[in-house]
């Protein structure tokens, strides 16, 4: 522990990396749980690229003399009322949950170190205006502020993604915002100044790189909770639209026949449970590897 | 303490300013003719004369400046009137005095379930370190915090209300217009609500606990040799308890939220259908309303949980 401790510092030595590497992915590794979840992840991410591959049928093809099939050798999952294929829909699906997922959390994530690392090193009236004005965003649950701005915007993939984004930020600029305080407050950063280093240098050279563990954390883990959030979106109606594919309205779609034909909603809906859990999953196994502090604790 | 209290009670103004500023503007986002959030039909917009679009304007106050405009959308609210909805051709402040009380009926009773549930399952977890108790918490918990709350409404429709006919499937009576069946419908809505705020309680429980339980106060009560039930009670369980009051704080969101969608799926008319639904109506009068009274019962129960937290932590009051 006291090794990995140092290579917190700037001044990491190459042996000291490498050591730090083997002793993550000793960590990351010996839990079967985080592999499996990594796991998935890749799996979704190759079924998302590959979907025109895999999916045996066009996911928008309706078929009305081939409608509400059970489970079958043609259909792997049946048909919905309109013919259409299930497990051709949820492969497609994925390619939507994974697109929104990662614009959102990747342009939020940006905007939020931008905003945060501005609010925690220069203070004063930018960090007051800055914080009340996350704050205020807080306020609303991450679903109504999403409703609000696609109500506003309207449904559609690009519109989605900005309402998710909005919605995201305040976490990532808070998370940001205490880091770079927290860095601030020690010594090298003091005499980083003292000896005359402009703000933009400190900033990309020292306080950057110390936020960049607890940001890769946020980030997997924050990929669950926009999946999670464009699926209700979706689910409720205001999400994605034909013809793109989201889980969450197939879901929605499935309900009429719930009980004659449950996995009309249960397969997608198990697509969505599936994904948000690995990604959690993830976050939280590469924040156990990532800190010398939680290591071999949990 | 009573200087924390008025700071705290100034920034809460604050940021309910910026609240309504950003619910202002967000609607005045909507692309066309601002007479739209009024008219809710922009066919109807079309075919009217320029004189009749002009008198529509001027009795809105859509004539007068952006920010003048915003002040007398306040002042208002202040004065209790919140506008008139084009879907629902009612009152505005009516419609919510309505609906609210249902979604807090059913948010409070979800929270009484799941602070107590999340708070026990943690603890335990904690204690039993390692044990097949703490795995099925730590698996139970991780699957509550990821599953859609839709999925696990159809699931539960499906068994205890399609399968097994158990309980009703939708809607909302009152208790106080019949006990027992206001129950019955009540039961899958509250499981589903609870469901998230029970598995967060359970993880922040159990990571709060295991980190009290290595701090020196604990090693030395156990060395003193106390037996287990004075060392958890007596020394640890106030001191983890400390962040589940932020937790607690949260769940008044997660209530609105999670109402949005559990709302939808159980046909209950509460404030998150009633958003939902107006959102489909284009009824920009009601969604601005909606929201906004939302956001401000937030932001106050939060400022209510900052000042509680003063009190429990005298550290914080001098940050």
């Amino acid at each position: 522990m006291p090794e990995a401790a140092v290579t917190n510092g700037e001044s990491s030595q190459a042996p000291y990396q490498r050591n730090e590497w083997e002793l993550f992915c000793r960590v990351f590794f010996q839990k079967k749980i985080a592999v499996l979840a990594l796991f998935i992840i890749c799996l979704t991410f190759i079924v998302a690229i590959f979907a025109p591959w895999i999916a045996p049928y066009d996911p928008n093809a309706q078929d009305l003399s081939n409608s509400m099939q059970p489970p079958s050798r043609q259909h792997l999952l049946g048909t919905d009322r309109l013919g259409m294929d299930t497990f051709s829909r949820i492969v497609w699906g994925s390619r939507t949950a994974l697109i929104v997922g990662f614009s959102t959390t990747l342009i939020s994530a940006f905007i939020g170190t931008v905003l945060g690392l501005l609010a925690g090193y220069f203070g004063g009236i930018i960090n007051t205006v800055i914080m009340r004005f996350m704050d205020a965003l807080m306020g609303f649950p991450m679903i109504v502020l999403a409703l609000l701005l696609a109500g506003v915007l309207g449904p559609g993939m690009q519109n989605i993604i900005i309402a998710l984004t909005v919605a995201s930020v305040p976490g990532y600029v808070r998370i940001m915002c205490s880091m770079t305080l927290s860095v601030k407050e020690n010594d090298y950063i003091l005499a980083q100044r003292s000896i005359g280093s402009s703000s933009a240098r400190t900033l990309f050279l020292h306080i950057l790189p110390n936020a960049v563990q607890p940001m890769i954390v946020m980030i997997t883990s924050g990929l669950g909770g926009v999946i999670l959030g464009e699926s209700g979106l979706s689910f409720l109606g205001v999400g994605i639209t034909p013809p793109d594919i989201a889980w969450g309205s197939m879901v929605a779609d499935g309900f009429k026949y719930l009980k004659t034909n449950p996995i009309l909603s249960l397969a997608p809906g198990l697509a969505i449970l599936l994904i948000v859990l690995s990604f959690n999953i993830l976050g939280d196994s590469l924040r156990d590897a990532l800190d010398p502090k939680l290591r071999g604790v949990l | 303490m009573l200087t924390y209290i008025a700071r705290r009670l100034l920034w809460g103004i604050v940021v309910l300013i910026l609240v309504s500023l950003i619910v202002f503007f967000t609607i005045r986002l909507l692309p066309g003719d601002p007479l739209l959030i009024y008219l809710a039909d922009s066919d109807n917009l079309r075919s009217m004369s320029q004189e009749q679009l002009d008198g529509l304007r001027a009795q809105y106050g859509l004539d007068k400046p952006i920010l003048l405009q915003y002040v007398s959308w306040i002042a208002d609210i202040l004065q209790g009137d919140l506008g008139r909805s084009i879907h629902y051709n009612e009152n505005v402040a009516t419609l919510m005095l309505e609906r609210l009380p249902i979604t807090l009926h059913l948010g409070l009773i979800s929270m009484a379930i799941s602070l107590p549930l999340g708070v026990i399952a943690g603890l335990i977890a904690a204690l039993r370190r390692g044990s097949w108790i703490d795995n099925i918490v730590v698996v139970a918990a991780y699957i509550g915090t990821a599953v859609p709350v839709f999925l696990f409404g159809y699931i539960l429709i499906l068994i205890f209300g399609l399968k097994l006919e158990w309980l009703p499937i939708a809607g909302y009576t009152s208790p106080l217009d019949d006990f027992w069946l206001s129950t019955k419908k009540l039961i899958m809505p509250v499981f589903c609500m609870s469901l998230p705020g029970i598995a967060g309680m359970a993880r922040q429980m159990r990571s709060s606990v295991l980190e009290v339980a290595s701090q020196d106060f604990v090693r030395t009560a156990w060395s003193k040799g106390l037996t287990e039930k004075v060392v958890v009670f007596r020394h640890m369980l106030k001191n983890s308890l400390i962040p589940i009051v932020t937790i607690m704080g949260m769940s008044i969101g997660a209530i609105f939220g999670g109402s949005v969608l559990i709302e939808n799926v159980f046909a209950i008319p509460g404030m998150g259908r009633l958003l939902v639904n107006s959102l489909f109506g284009q009824d920009y009068v009601m969604i601005q309303a909606s929201t906004l009274i939302t956001a401000c019962i937030i932001v106050l129960s939060n400022l209510l949980v900052d000042i509680s937290y003063g009190w429990f932590d005298p550290r914080i009051r001098y940050e």
